[in-house]
């Protein structure tokens, strides 16, 4: 057992063996195990950002389905409100139209009463003279007595 | 020691050849050319494994070999971040390679003691230690990259001056200053050295035992072996991982100011 000069040799298979690892194998390595690390926290940290962005959206889309919800029970109440205004408008206009045509039908009616008022007393007026004429013959002067006539078909009227 | 393990015979010839390096040269200039190759080998699966996953790395859905690779990579990043307070491109990767290899020099303990030699000595090879942790060359070339690391730091950081005056005047102050300094240059002397020796002091131990259950009858060798193998497999896990600790710890230390 002695110490000779495999001791040089083992020295520089040593030196070349840590030279060849620091330059060609550790940073490698090193580095891909570093990047990874780098990836991962990455991929994590996205994670959680993507967990918030989908609770804000969730939020946001709440928010937006009650602003909704109200509007459409906005609508719907004008839409009610305006109904039951036409409703109302529909029914005071039918009223006046009835009240209207019941004038005109009334007016219509006294209109004709009145007409057939003027043409029965005509032909009464004419029937009394006609009997008159009949009775009294040609003794009674048609002029002379214009005003009796007159005065008896008036009382007719 | 090789002429004595060709001349010894039996039992202590057994141990003496297995733990017998395959070498070549004399004196100072001899090479261990099985510790040479075998940690050469392992280094290269290290680096091929670990280049297949990093030329393949990808932040998506990474797969089997990057996972892996992925695994150590953050196990050693969180170790160096549990005790390594500063800014530095070299830590980390120092403290990955220290660790694969060293639990690859030890793995090879797990092997059958005698399998690998005896492929060896049909290929004509005579001697063949496969575990590169039980030649003391291996651990110290380890321990003194990393004091000599300690020390560019320590200079680096502190400045030649700072880490001189580290050196002589603490602990205790100015006025103990050679008591200082001794004090200091054994703590850091002590350093690579027990880093080497624990290392190397673990697997020697633990072939040893290995080679020595070899040794048995047949019959009593898997009682043995499999629970010793059970429990190498946390041996050389942690003192793959101590090593790493240790090297972390000295280099933070270096980068600290006090």
């Amino acid at each position: 057992m002695s110490i000779n000069a495999t001791l040089i040799g083992q020295m520089i298979t040593f030196a070349l063996l840590v030279w060849f690892t620091m330059k060609y194998i550790w940073p490698p390595l090193f580095d891909s195990l570093e990047e990874r690390k780098k990836k991962i926290a990455d991929g994590l940290a996205a994670a959680e950002k993507g967990h918030e962005e989908i609770l804000l959206a969730e939020k946001k889309a709440k928010g937006v389905i009650k602003e909704a919800k109200e509007q459409s029970s906005e609508i719907v109440n004008l839409a009610q409100k305006r109904a039951n205004d036409l409703i109302e408008e529909s029914k005071d206009t039918a009223k006046q139209e009835g009240e209207r045509l019941l004038l005109a039908a009334k007016a219509q009616i006294e209109q004709e009463i009145q007409q057939a008022k003027e043409g029965l007393r005509q032909e009464v007026a004419d029937l009394a003279l006609s009997a008159a004429e009949q009775i009294l013959g040609a003794e009674i002067d048609k002029a002379k007595h214009q005003d009796i006539i007159s005065k008896v078909s008036k009382q007719l009227g | 020691m090789a002429t004595e393990a060709h001349a010894a015979e039996g039992v202590t010839g057994y141990i003496i050849h297995h733990l017998t390096p395959l070498h070549v040269g004399e004196g100072f200039w001899t090479l261990h050319l099985d510790t040479l190759f075998f940690s050469a080998v392992l280094g290269g699966l290290f680096v091929w494994f670990f280049k297949t996953a990093a030329e393949k790395a990808t932040s998506g859905v990474p797969g089997l070999v990057q996972n892996f690779a992925e695994m150590m990579i953050e196990f050693v990043d969180t170790q160096v971040k549990d005790s390594f307070h500063g800014e530095s491109k070299l830590i980390a990767p120092l403290a990955l390679t220290i660790f694969c290899w060293v639990f690859m020099w030890n793995f090879m303990d797990l092997f059958p003691v005698d399998i690998l030699p005896l492929i060896g000595s049909m290929m004509g090879i005579d001697y063949l230690r496969v575990v590169p942790s039980t030649d003391l060359n291996a651990t110290f070339a380890m321990s003194i990259s990393v004091f000599c690391l300690i020390i560019f730091y320590s200079i680096k950081i502190k400045g030649p001056w700072g880490f001189a005056k580290e050196l002589m005047f603490q602990p205790f102050g100015p006025w103990l200053l050679p008591f200082n300094l001794l004090l200091k240059l054994v703590e850091e002397i002590a350093k690579p050295i027990s880093l080497a020796l624990r290392l190397f002091g673990n697997l020697y131990a633990g072939e040893l035992i290995f080679i020595l259950i070899a040794l048995l009858p047949w019959y009593l060798q898997p009682v043995l072996s499999f629970p010793w193998a059970i429990f190498h497999i946390l041996i050389i896990t942690l003192q793959a991982f101590i090593f790493m600790v240790l090297t972390i710890v000295y280099l933070s230390m270096a980068h600290e100011h006090h």
